[in-house]
């Protein structure tokens, strides 16, 4: 038998959940065209996916790496508080001396900032002084929402800004704007990992850390690439919820968001310190997460089941993709005498 | 004391120092900090914390991680509370049933975790998923528990120390379950199995110590002291919420870590737990007494103090490896 590549039991999974939806959910697979925009339920899971989408891409060399960063969802809450706050200029932010007159640009710029910020901190805890990943972004988590409320002053800050909007709910070509800056993002990611040197050092990096120090790689350098990226990818992720309800809502935007891109790296096969890893996967792991939810959701059956499900399906596809459980098959298998088995 | 014995208890010693300090500063700053009825208050409020911080401790100390018990204290709070409301079981089955599926769930990481490989904060964030689905698919409101007996002999009893200070049931559930964590830590050959596997994984094996056995038997018996949690929670409340003790997983992290654990594994000690408990226990205190300070000041010294704890740690393990290098 062939070999399957990493991501191959989630496109697998993929296929049979939209099969099934093809056979029991009538009108999945139908577009309409209303408004020069074009509807539909596939369309619907690829906008909604595009938060995770984005968390996983950064998450994806995260996890290569060996690491982990818990603080994603917590960062879109710093971006999109930051980003509210230079629009709303409420009185009691301490962003309130910055006016940035309206300007988009500057907007997102200030708010990626933040989100740059974030990133390095969490770096430099990784690579200079060696935390241990799942701790160091711990802090983030945990304190990343505090500074979000301190920048909103508790409160939730909304605003009417329709240029702003557009970035979360608006589209380009029928489109939706949300799913282009995933598949831009996306794209750039895979140009970024196949393109440059950056994916050999991570999967470098991943495998054996002191072979690639050995070999001339900065294994610090590459951890810190890895969570700069993340912490970017959160910040987009960020721009677009606040755009999208046209408030920030410091204690649950992004909320539990860190879970669902977690699940879906492993779900797409990239797991830590292999070496292996799939931008490709991380993609399908976040539409499959999504398709679950889409789908619970159109059969009537309530929507706490979606985290049940998600559950199942993730340990489900990990143990496909864990050897000690293939074997475990293998040695059952093993029983029935094959063309060239140990039966004597 | 020798000096590796030292060395070996300093970062105990450095929480004891802080706990110690933010507790009479508190009490120097604000008046009635330091009576008896805050004192006892403080482990009724943080028993479940405790409890699972205490699980949590052993996970860690093998160097996993268990990111389920705050579902898992959400989702028996819940179950016990509808077992008792809507199908009128004894409290005490009403209690024992989510106990089970605490070690069922426990288990069943362990096994994901020993048997198959697979990394533990995956097993345990899908274990989190299950749990918190499992909750709000039992009910999504409040369940308010009326039962007779289960105030009466549980949430309602409390002893008095002095006339204005008392002890209540989850707390003595808390300092018992943190004795006997101790005693199992330090006493007992699966205690000492578990520091071997923490220390270096490969020679426990080949040391022949039943390695998947106590990975096993350490994340059920945190599924049960979650679901314990979780009992404890219910008596605490008076009642069931599946959307309770959200995010608790991390703040039992931080109580270990501050407590002087490693998370790399095969270093730590429940009583430095204890400590660490105590010590997110006096700032929540702290900051609800001053009342001017907004509830966002707690995440954020907590995260302030989680870090510092970190690179006190990493200042030691510097230290360390550089004098056997010399």
């Amino acid at each position: 038998m062939k070999k399957l590549p990493p991501w191959g039991w989630a496109v697998i999974v993929l296929l049979l959940v939209l099969l099934f939806n093809l056979v029991k959910t009538p009108g999945f697979f139908e577009f309409h065209v209303r408004d020069g925009r074009i509807y539909g339920s596939l369309i619907d899971i690829l906008n909604r996916a595009t938060p995770v989408l984005l968390l996983s891409l950064g998450m994806t060399l995260v996890i290569a790496t060996g690491g982990v960063d818990l603080s994603v969802g917590a960062v879109m809450a710093m971006t999109g508080a930051t980003a509210a706050c230079l629009i709303a200029q409420p009185t009691n932010s301490p962003l309130s001396s910055i006016n940035v007159h309206q300007s988009i640009p500057q907007i997102i710029v200030i708010s990626l900032f933040v989100a740059l910020l974030c990133g390095t901190f969490n770096g430099m805890l990784v690579s200079w002084l060696g935390l241990q990943p799942i701790v160091a972004t711990l802090l983030l988590m945990v304190a990343g929402r505090g500074i979000a409320q301190l920048l909103s002053n508790g409160q939730i800050i909304t605003f009417q800004f329709p240029a702003f909007q557009a970035i979360g709910n608006g589209g380009t070509l029928g489109l939706p704007n949300p799913m282009w800056i995933g598949v831009i993002v996306a794209c750039l990611f895979g140009l970024l990992v196949r393109g440059t040197a950056l994916g050999l050092f991570v999967s470098a990096v991943g495998s054996n850390p002191i072979a690639a120090k050995n070999s001339g790689i900065n294994p610090g350098r590459v951890k810190m690439v890895a969570y700069v990226l993340t912490a970017l990818c959160a910040g987009i992720a960020g721009i677009i919820g606040t755009a999208d309800i046209q408030a920030a809502d410091a204690t649950n935007a992004g909320l539990n968001l860190e879970l669902d891109a977690i699940l879906a790296v492993s779900v797409g096969g990239t797991f830590s310190n292999s070496g292996r890893f799939s931008i490709f996967g991380s993609v399908v792991g976040a539409i499959l997460m999504q398709t679950l939810t889409t789908t619970i959701l159109t059969r009537g059956v309530s929507a706490d089941a979606t985290l049940i499900i998600k559950a199942i399906v993730v340990v489900t596809v990990c143990l496909l993709q864990s050897p000690e459980f293939r074997n475990l098959f293998s040695k059952l298998g093993s029983f029935v005498p094959k063309k060239s088995g140990g039966v004597a | 004391m020798s000096r590796a014995n030292l060395q070996a208890k300093l970062p105990v010693m450095i929480t004891a120092v802080v706990f110690l300090a933010l507790y009479l500063g508190a009490g120097l700053h604000f008046d009635n900090f330091l009576t008896l009825r805050v004192f006892f208050n403080q482990f009724s409020t943080n028993s479940f914390l405790g409890i699972v911080a205490v699980g949590m401790t052993f996970v860690i100390l093998t160097g996993g991680i268990d990111l389920s018990v705050g579902s898992m204290i959400g989702c028996t709070s819940i179950m016990a509370a509808s077992l008792m409301k809507f199908h009128h079981v004894h409290p005490l089955v009403g209690l024992g049933i989510p106990l089970l599926f605490g070690i069922l769930i426990g288990y069943t990481q362990g096994v994901l975790v020993a048997k198959f490989s697979l990394p533990p904060f995956l097993v345990t964030l899908a274990g989190l998923f299950f749990c918190r689905g499992v909750a709000l698919f039992i009910s999504q409101e409040t369940l308010n528990i009326e039962d007779e007996f289960f105030k009466k002999s549980l949430s309602e009893v409390s002893f008095h120390i002095t006339d204005k200070a008392t002890v209540s049931v989850p707390s003595i559930i808390f300092i018992l379950v943190v004795a006997v964590g101790m005693f199992v830590s330090l006493r007992t050959p699966f205690g000492r199995n578990v520091f071997a596997i923490g220390g270096n994984r490969q020679s426990a094996e080949l040391m022949g110590l039943p390695v998947r056995k106590t990975l096993i038997g350490v994340y059920t018996l945190s599924g049960f002291l979650g679901a314990l949690g979780g009992a404890v929670f219910t008596i605490f409340t008076s009642s069931g919420n599946a959307t309770s003790a959200t995010g608790l997983e991390l703040d039992a992290i931080a109580a270990a870590v501050i407590g002087g654990t490693l998370l790399s594994g095969g270093y730590g000690s429940v009583f430095g737990t204890l400590l660490g408990v105590g010590i997110l226990g006096v700032v929540q205190t702290a900051i609800a007494f001053d009342g001017n300070l907004n509830s966002w000041w707690t995440k954020i010294v907590i995260g302030a103090l989680l870090m510092a704890f970190m690179l006190v740690q990493k200042g030691i393990e510097r230290a360390a490896t550089r004098k056997v290098t010399v």
